[in-house]
């Protein structure tokens, strides 16, 4: 059912793999709240998370979810590590790759960086967020939040708002939502919401009072501290009134839509605390929870596909 | 009186007849009457009869008051430059019935805060309407965007750093963007900085002689280019604050041709003056962007005649004594210019390189449309905006008797023809009888 040797991005997967690895991923976020221990698949395995970002949600997800699987989890460290001294990513992949590990995980500031580390080893390889490029489990764990809350994942409108140019989140979630037919509206300032995403099928406004109306989800992204004072947007202030998603603005959407957040927030920046803490309608934290499940099994169906090559 | 428009609702009515009604709109001057009523024109008629109870104009000419963009007021920061009182007195003076300030104050107006107390202190003082223009970066330093959208909603009507051009691309195309999501209007210097920074003249045969440090006019069409080209890319609405040379008008042709939203002004004393001008080292001849040589002077006339230049204006710099009684590299650029604004201009209907309805499309009809206001016309419903002027009277400029706080005005002594009898803003008398 999943016929690929590494997960990249969300490009390139078909819908039915996209649904497999939720349904994989739903029974373990299943059996995670009946407390059922799942069976040890990766047993004897080793995987390896390389962040060369600092990262907490990220990468203590995919540590648990090599260890609830049996896997022996090593994380480098890699901001302290050889990098410092000068080794280039290629000498770091074929170093670690004498080691042979049956996974490695990687993180990058760089797009396209976690694609030229796949090039030049023997294992499975998982993208665990490049530079602007992609963010695969995340956008698989939105899109396993937004089936379980609202039932289904194809012929919702979603909205995703906020600093769409810099994120990879967005990338991913454009290409997931996309495969899986629905409609998406980017909202923001036109200096981070670049016109170009047009041909990728999306709705543009900078209007989120237009852009909200009648959406089944929204998701807001991060605005980085450095982007927010004059550089791409006036201030915090001015991109809190016009793009900060508070209850009066939430009024424009679907009565039952749903609030999402990669994490981690800016609170009183692009949420509103009391909404994002609001159970009704935020499944911030659910997005947590099916973090972990989401790449539980990712790691499984990789494992499975190294083990059968 | 304030800017808020504020039509006085009791506004008696009052017939101004046998005027020349200089139209704009229509391109034509013909004699006739304009009713106000509740600071509005209500009615207009052709002919020179006078009915009774209706003033008789004699003959003089009525136009559309004069929409001044680009006025430097001293609040904050240099009140003893020039005041909202001083400077209201000086426009309503000198037929000027709208005055868009410029935001290079000390400090800049860049908060809509300051912009808040900037309108509060415009309505309590000045005789005219005020509309601010707020900086474009924080500080006018060139770095960061102001709260452009903060400042659109507190009342600014355009973004522009003044004299300042950003320099760094990224930076401008970034606010660009910002600012044409909003739909505002980017008013920029066009000069290469690194060009005219600590330039007292334009370069050539004259600042060779007097061995003053000058800038290249290519400058100018350096930076216009570098600006068109960013407007284009991002879709902004554009306007050149002050287009001096004839280098570089064909760019700004060729961008009109193509359809984008841009527009141009240029200086009454670009206009009127040349780098001769400057003379024996005189410094209240000393303008940013300086002077240029006559080619290019008038050119820029041919250019505003044909509509290539949008908009004239006065770019009025109060400076005091202290300021410009220096050498003339130390002395600070800038001339006041709100009262003799429209006697300069019409220099050029005088020496035919423009008629009046001409004139008065760039004084008020143009910068009124490139800021989306009703005024800048004599059309029935329009503001009771209006000035009465005899084109003809000749007088010799006493300096001394301007009403602005700062006296430098490089037409000191000058002869010039045309005197204002009466300003009205919104149907009310602000200046003569």
């Amino acid at each position: 059912m999943f016929n690929h040797r590494h997960l990249l991005g969300i490009e390139g997967l078909k819908p039915a793999e996209i649904t497999a690895l939720l349904d994989r991923a739903e029974a373990y976020a299943d059996r995670a709240r009946s407390g059922t221990a799942p069976s040890p698949v990766l047993a004897g395995l080793t995987q390896i998370n390389m962040f060369f970002e600092t990262s907490t949600r990220t990468q203590a997800s995919f540590e648990l979810a090599g260890q609830r699987l049996g896997a022996s989890v090593m994380s480098m460290a890699m901001q302290a590590s050889s990098i410092r001294k000068g080794e280039t990513l290629i000498d770091t992949a074929m170093t670690l790759n004498a080691m042979a590990p049956h996974l490695i995980v990687v993180r990058h500031p760089h797009s396209g960086a976690v694609n030229l580390l796949a090039s030049k080893v023997d294992c499975a390889v998982l993208n665990a967020g490049d530079g602007r490029h992609e963010h695969p489990t995340q956008a698989l764990l939105d899109a396993l939040t937004i089936r379980r809350r609202k039932g289904r994942l194809h012929r919702l409108t979603v909205a995703i708002c906020g600093d769409i140019a810099h994120s990879r989140v967005a990338r991913s979630n454009i290409l997931l939502l996309g495969a899986m037919e629905n409609r998406v509206r980017l909202i923001g300032p036109p200096t981070l919401v670049p016109r170009a995403f047009a041909a990728l099928g999306c709705e543009i406004t900078d209007d989120m009072q237009r852009g909200l109306e009648g959406v089944d989800v929204v998701m807001m992204l991060r605005l980085q501290r450095e982007r927010m004072d004059g550089g791409f947007i006036p201030s915090a202030r001015e991109y809190f009134y016009r793009y900060g998603l508070d209850a009066e603005k939430l009024r424009a959407a679907n009565p039952d839509a749903i609030v999402m957040h990669p994490g981690p927030m800016n609170r009183g920046v692009e949420i509103d605390g009391t909404l994002a803490d609001d159970i009704n309608v935020s499944v911030i934290r659910e997005q947590v929870e099916m973090g972990v499940a989401v790449r539980m099994a990712a790691l499984e169906m990789l494992a499975a596909g190294a083990t059968a090559l | 009186m304030n800017q808020a428009a504020n039509d006085d609702p009791t506004g008696a009515r009052q017939i101004l007849a046998n005027a020349r009604l200089i139209d704009p709109e229509a391109g034509t001057e013909k004699l006739g009457w304009v009713t106000l009523s509740a600071g509005r024109i209500v009615d207009i008629g052709s002919g020179a009869q006078v009915p009774e109870g209706a003033r008789d104009c004699r003959g003089q000419c009525l136009a559309p008051g004069i929409v001044d963009v680009g006025v430097k007021i001293g609040e904050p920061g240099e009140r003893h430059k020039e005041s909202f009182r001083t400077a209201g007195l000086a426009a309503a003076a000198g037929g000027v019935t709208t005055m868009v300030t410029r935001p290079d104050t000390e400090p800049p107006l860049d908060t809509p805060e300051m912009l808040q107390f900037f309108l509060q202190r415009a309505e309590a003082e000045c005789k005219v309407r005020v509309l601010p223009m707020a900086a474009l970066t924080k500080g006018r330093r060139g770095r960061e965007m102001t709260e452009i959208g903060f400042l659109k909603d507190a009342g600014a009507v355009a973004f522009s750093d003044a004299d300042r051009p950003v320099a760094d691309a990224r930076i401008l195309s970034r606010a660009m963007t910002y600012a044409a999501g909003l739909d505002t209007l980017l008013v920029t210097h066009v000069q290469e900085p690194s060009l005219s920074d600590g330039a007292a003249m334009t370069a050539g045969p004259f600042a060779a002689k007097l061995g003053l440090p000058a800038v290249p006019p290519i400058a100018e069409r350096m930076q216009l280019e570098r600006d068109l080209a960013l407007a284009e890319m991002t879709g902004v609405r554009l306007h050149a604050d002050q287009i001096t040379t004839a280098d570089a008008l064909p760019a700004l042709a060729r961008a009109k041709q193509a359809g984008l939203p841009v527009t141009a002004g240029t200086s009454i004393h670009h206009l009127t003056l040349n780098t001769f001008d400057v003379s024996d080292y005189r410094t209240f001849f000393k303008v940013k962007p300086p002077l240029r040589c006559e080619e290019d002077r008038s050119a820029t006339v041919a250019a505003l005649a044909d509509g290539v230049i949008d908009v004239s204006s006065s770019m009025h710099t109060p400076q005091d004594e202290e300021s410009k009684r220096l050498p003339f590299e130390e002395a600070a650029s800038g001339a006041v210019a709100l009262e003799t604004l429209l006697p300069a201009a019409l220099r050029l209907t005088h020496s035919a390189a423009l008629d009046l309805p001409a004139l008065f499309r760039a004084l008020s009809l143009n910068p009124a449309r490139l800021l989306g206001l009703d005024c800048g016309r004599i059309a029935v419903g329009a503001p009771g905006d209006l000035v009465l002027f005899d084109a003809e009277a000749p007088f010799v400029l006493d300096r001394a008797g301007l009403q602005s706080k700062s006296k430098n005005t490089p037409f000191d002594l000058a002869r010039l023809q045309g005197k204002v009898t009466t300003t009205w803003v919104a149907g009310r008398p602000v200046f003569g009888a």
